[in-house]
């Protein structure tokens, strides 16, 4: 990976990011997405102390896996709009370098949403959900499912029913994902991770995105061609 | 002059009907080459396949001697495409949307350039405006200035005039005889015959996926063209 690839990762995530700054259409469509399920679940579920535990991390995940799917499928379609994706691919760049630029602006958005969501939920659930850890959770979870979710939303962008089609494809492949981050999460916010299991299930995660990561930019390239 | 693009026995398929069959032409270089039809008669599809954004089924291209699009990273410094789409983000501003691809394409001098650039197509006073605000047609002459920013030899156009008033077709006109004076190959489908015949030194014309003519402008006429369409 030479300078220039990064060059070409830096000026598509420049561009993702510019049009989001004004538009702020992704961050706002992904917060009040991921607000509304809160607070829905919230008060929908009726759960004593030790149910919120069990519930809660699947709760924010699960959340943030929807958020991100809504964000991802608009990102791509940005792109497919006036067919300036098609441009982007004309290009004397990489494809992978297209690739790295828009899972990294994918995943800022979706640290964004996270963060918020996090912050939300220790406050309704009274739960201690603002640790360092939780943070690394979060930062593995959106690195692994902005691989997946850029080349997914790459691939359905390209169909009639895209918006549906997006979460079939991407549910069952982020499960490994979402079930390693809410085992790890569990016996932080019971803290009672006396044999330190939160670790095994990080270190899952790490596994996951190294398979994630290195199968998406494999593939890209193969997804982009008609 | 040599050919710098052939097309030998292009055939495209998709899963519901062949979109080119048996396609074979040649493009010299510095030339100005139409390419007409009615709709659906494979021309974008053509277009699609020259600039290695769609696979042939069958058949073979070759620009300045590099398999298409098996060789692609080669020649696409040397290719622009203007196509009826915009290929430009509507929430960037028409200087922000230059400085992308200026620098996809490295582009030197890129400030320099993209002045040059957005005076010529009439769009200096706009640079910073988000090009949402802006009308079809200056749009259109922005993407104008996209496909000639990084200097290609080969200029692919797909229907280049849609969303154009006079006075812009007229500057693109102007642009594409500069082009062609300054060395380059052009390939332009339109819809528009008159104008095809007049500024172009080539045409082709597709009826229904098959080739069914290729020769100079000057050989051909808006009768010939209407009986292609009749049959």
């Amino acid at each position: 990976m030479t300078p220039l690839f990064w060059r070409a990762c830096w000026l598509i995530f420049r561009k993702d990011w510019l049009q989001e700054q004004r538009s702020r259409e992704l961050i706002s469509l992904m917060t009040l997405f991921g607000l509304l399920s809160t607070l829905t679940f919230s008060f929908a579920l009726q759960l004593d102390r030790l149910s919120r535990v069990e519930s809660v991390s699947g709760i924010l995940w699960v959340t943030i896996l929807f958020a991100m799917i809504l964000g991802m499928d608009r990102s791509a379609g940005n792109d497919r709009e006036n067919e300036m994706f098609l441009a982007i691919l004309l290009s004397p760049i990489p494809r992978a370098a297209i690739f790295v630029g828009k899972s990294i602006a994918n995943a800022l958005f979706a640290l964004t949403i996270g963060g918020i969501l996090i912050g939300l939920m220790t406050f309704l659930y009274n739960l201690p959900l603002l640790q360092p850890m939780i943070f690394l959770i979060l930062l593995l979870l959106v690195i692994g499912l902005a691989s997946v979710g850029t080349l997914l939303a790459t691939m359905t962008v390209q169909t009639r029913s895209r918006s549906t089609l997006l979460p079939i494809v991407m549910l069952p492949t982020a499960l490994p994902l979402i079930l390693a981050a809410v085992s790890a999460t569990i016996p932080l916010i019971a803290q009672s991770d006396t044999n330190n299991v939160g670790a095994t299930w990080i270190q899952l995660m790490v596994v996951l995105d190294g398979v994630y990561f290195g199968l998406a930019v494999l593939l890209f390239d193969f997804v982009v061609e008609e | 002059m040599s050919a710098i693009i052939q097309v030998e026995a292009l055939s495209k398929a998709y899963s519901y009907k062949l979109a080119l069959k048996q396609v074979s032409f040649e493009v010299e270089r510095q030339s100005f080459v139409g390419i007409l039809g009615h709709n659906g008669s494979g021309k974008s599809t053509l277009i699609k396949l020259l600039c290695g954004l769609s696979k042939p089924s069958q058949g073979r291209i070759t620009i300045g001697g590099w398999s298409i699009p098996q060789e692609l990273g080669a020649v696409r410094a040397q290719l622009g495409l203007v196509s009826h789409a915009l290929m430009l983000s509507p929430t960037l501003t028409a200087r922000e949307n230059l400085r992308f691809y200026g620098g996809l394409y490295a582009v030197p001098a890129l400030d320099e350039r993209m002045n040059d650039l957005l005076e010529t197509v009439g769009l200096a006073r706009f640079a910073d405006q988000p090009i949402k605000t802006f009308s079809r047609g200056m749009q259109q002459r922005l993407s104008i200035a996209r496909a000639f920013l990084h200097d290609p030899s080969i200029l692919l156009l797909d229907e280049p005039f849609t969303g154009l008033d006079q006075t812009a077709s007229k500057m693109l006109i102007n642009l594409l005889e500069q082009a062609q004076t300054q060395g380059r190959t052009i390939v332009m489908v339109t819809h528009q015959v008159e104008l095809a015949l007049q500024y172009c030194d080539r045409l082709l014309v597709l009826s229904r996926g098959q080739l069914q003519y290729s020769g100079q402008a000057t050989d051909f006429s808006l009768a010939q063209y209407e009986e292609i369409l009749r049959r």
